[in-house]
């Protein structure tokens, strides 16, 4: 999978998932300050990443996450594994 | 000690009338039904196949999706009311303003967030508990309509919710008049949020025996006291009054509705969901009420009754208000607008609180409609059909909930 797929269904996920606002998302958005994600927010993203990627995340993988970017990268990394 | 006063100074309202107070008030006064035929459910086996529901409601005209998503319908429709509500009264808090602490919410609610138990547990089932949503045990909790509100709208002082099932709201109102009598707060947002319209809720009491299965005439299926009803029909929606202390309102010039008068409790303690045949149980709440409010029952101008549409609650509600008010019972106006608003549950004591208050500022009744046949053991003034026209200057709602609760709020022109 592209990088430029992940992206972009990240974005997807963020806005039908968490129902976050699409014009906020960005890769350097950080989702505790920029996206207003609490710690169930964080899980609803783990449950949709595995759901939508088929990969596996752990939670303390997860908990390292600061923006979407590192999200990205860290899909991008369980994809190629 | 000085006795404080509570009255009540902004109202708000969701219903299967309107999604605010004036179309509510609007539709209860033109003798207009709220029920008509569940869509957004599957009914094809349930035997009961209306409802009241709202209509045309979009949570998200209301607060960004992301927020909607933290909480079951039951406490949005809650939410709803409390903005109506806090508008109206002219209040509003900041985070920092020291007036919050003294700004509280009592909410009640019959069964919480059951639509949101009914998605999780298909979803366990189904997928297993680790597909289960992070959001759903804070959704389900019946505290959620009040911690949310509290969040929201900055209400920092006592915050409760009371479970009486479909007295809960009524309690709820009642409990945030004593919360401001005794000074523990200056302004309470007080009612009741309830989203029952769900396969599980409906299949079950619909199991209990205890709705409408008038199916063929929505419109004329809640038709308390009269001959022919056979259940209740289901409705769905919020209610929130905003109490506040007396002196409170007139420093700040408020408008105010009326004064909260006194409240009455009382346990059947008979049966899990019949009423005591007979009606002492309410009786006695009811008389609690007048004794609270310091009156005698002449006193008494309307009774915006539980009038379910049950044949045992209208009977034995019939029977009780004989008890408690002898032969006043035949002079005072007694009516039901759960004809029209279907039976909110546990937000129904506050709906018909709403009611009361509306009819003593306006002097006009709302009727009991769908009144055609008249029952041998319902033999008061129901009001029937036709709304009426007359000052009143004080109105009692009873609520009576499955466990055997009874609870009479008495609300009065300041």
């Amino acid at each position: 999978m592209e990088r430029s797929d992940i992206e972009s269904k990240m974005k997807e996920l963020l806005v039908e998932e968490l129902g976050l606002d699409e014009d906020k998302i960005t890769m350097d958005a950080t989702f505790e300050e920029d996206l207003e994600v609490d710690s169930l927010g964080v899980v609803e993203l783990l449950m949709a990443l595995e759901d939508n990627f088929g990969v596996q995340i752990p939670d303390e993988e997860a908990e390292s996450l600061v923006t979407v970017g590192e999200a990205v990268d860290l899909v991008q990394k369980k994809i190629n594994a | 000690m000085h006795q404080r006063r509570v009255v009540v100074t902004g109202l708000g309202t969701v219903t299967s009338l309107g999604n605010d107070v004036a179309s509510f008030w609007t539709n209860i006064t033109n003798g207009v039904s709220g029920v008509s035929t569940i869509e957004s459910i599957d009914t094809s086996d349930i035997a009961t196949k209306i409802g009241a529901e709202i209509k045309d409601f979009d949570i998200e005209a209301y607060m960004p999706r992301k927020d909607a998503r933290r909480m079951d319908r039951s406490s949005q429709l809650f939410w709803v009311a409390t903005q109506q509500a806090l508008a109206d009264a002219g209040l509003s808090y900041e985070e920092d303003d020291p007036r919050a602490l003294r700004a509280g919410v009592l909410a009640g609610t019959g069964i919480g967030g059951v639509q949101t138990i009914e998605e999780e547990m298909a979803t366990m089932f189904e997928r297993g508990p680790r597909r289960m949503s992070p959001h759903g045990i804070a959704k389900i909790i019946s505290n959620m309509a009040g911690g949310v509100a509290s969040i929201d709208f900055h209400l920092y002082g006592p915050n409760s919710t009371t479970v009486t099932a479909c007295a809960a709201s009524a309690n709820a109102v009642g409990d945030a008049a004593e919360v401001i009598r005794r000074g523990a707060a200056d302004v309470m947002v007080a009612g009741g949020g309830e989203a029952s319209i769900t396969r599980f809720a409906l299949g079950g009491f619909s199991q209990a025996r205890a709705m409408s299965t008038n199916n063929d005439d929505p419109e004329g299926a809640s038709r308390p006291f009269d001959a022919d009803r056979d259940g209740f029909v289901m409705g769905e929606g919020a209610a929130v009054l905003i109490l506040e202390d007396y002196d409170h309102a007139m420093g700040r010039g408020a408008d105010v509705y009326g004064e909260v008068l006194g409240y009455g409790m009382s346990a059947d303690g008979y049966h899990i969901t019949l009423p005591r045949p007979g009606g002492a149980g309410a009786a006695r709440a009811m008389e609690a009420a007048l004794a609270h409010a310091e009156m005698a029952p002449e006193d008494l101008d309307y009774i915006n009754a539980h009038g379910t549409s049950t044949p045992a609650n209208d009977r034995t509600e019939t029977a009780a208000i004989k008890l408690a008010f002898e032969e006043h019972a035949y002079k005072v106006p007694v009516s039901s607008t759960k004809s029209m608003t279907g039976h909110l549950l546990g937000a129904a004591g506050a709906i018909e609180s709403v009611a009361c208050l509306l009819a003593i500022k306006n002097g006009v009744l709302p009727p009991t409609i769908n009144y055609t046949t008249p029952d041998p053991d319902c033999d008061l003034d129901y009001v029937p059909n036709e709304t009426r026209e007359v000052g009143i200057r004080t109105a009692m709602t009873n609520s009576f909930g499955f466990g055997g609760h009874n609870v009479s709020l008495i609300f009065g022109a300041l």
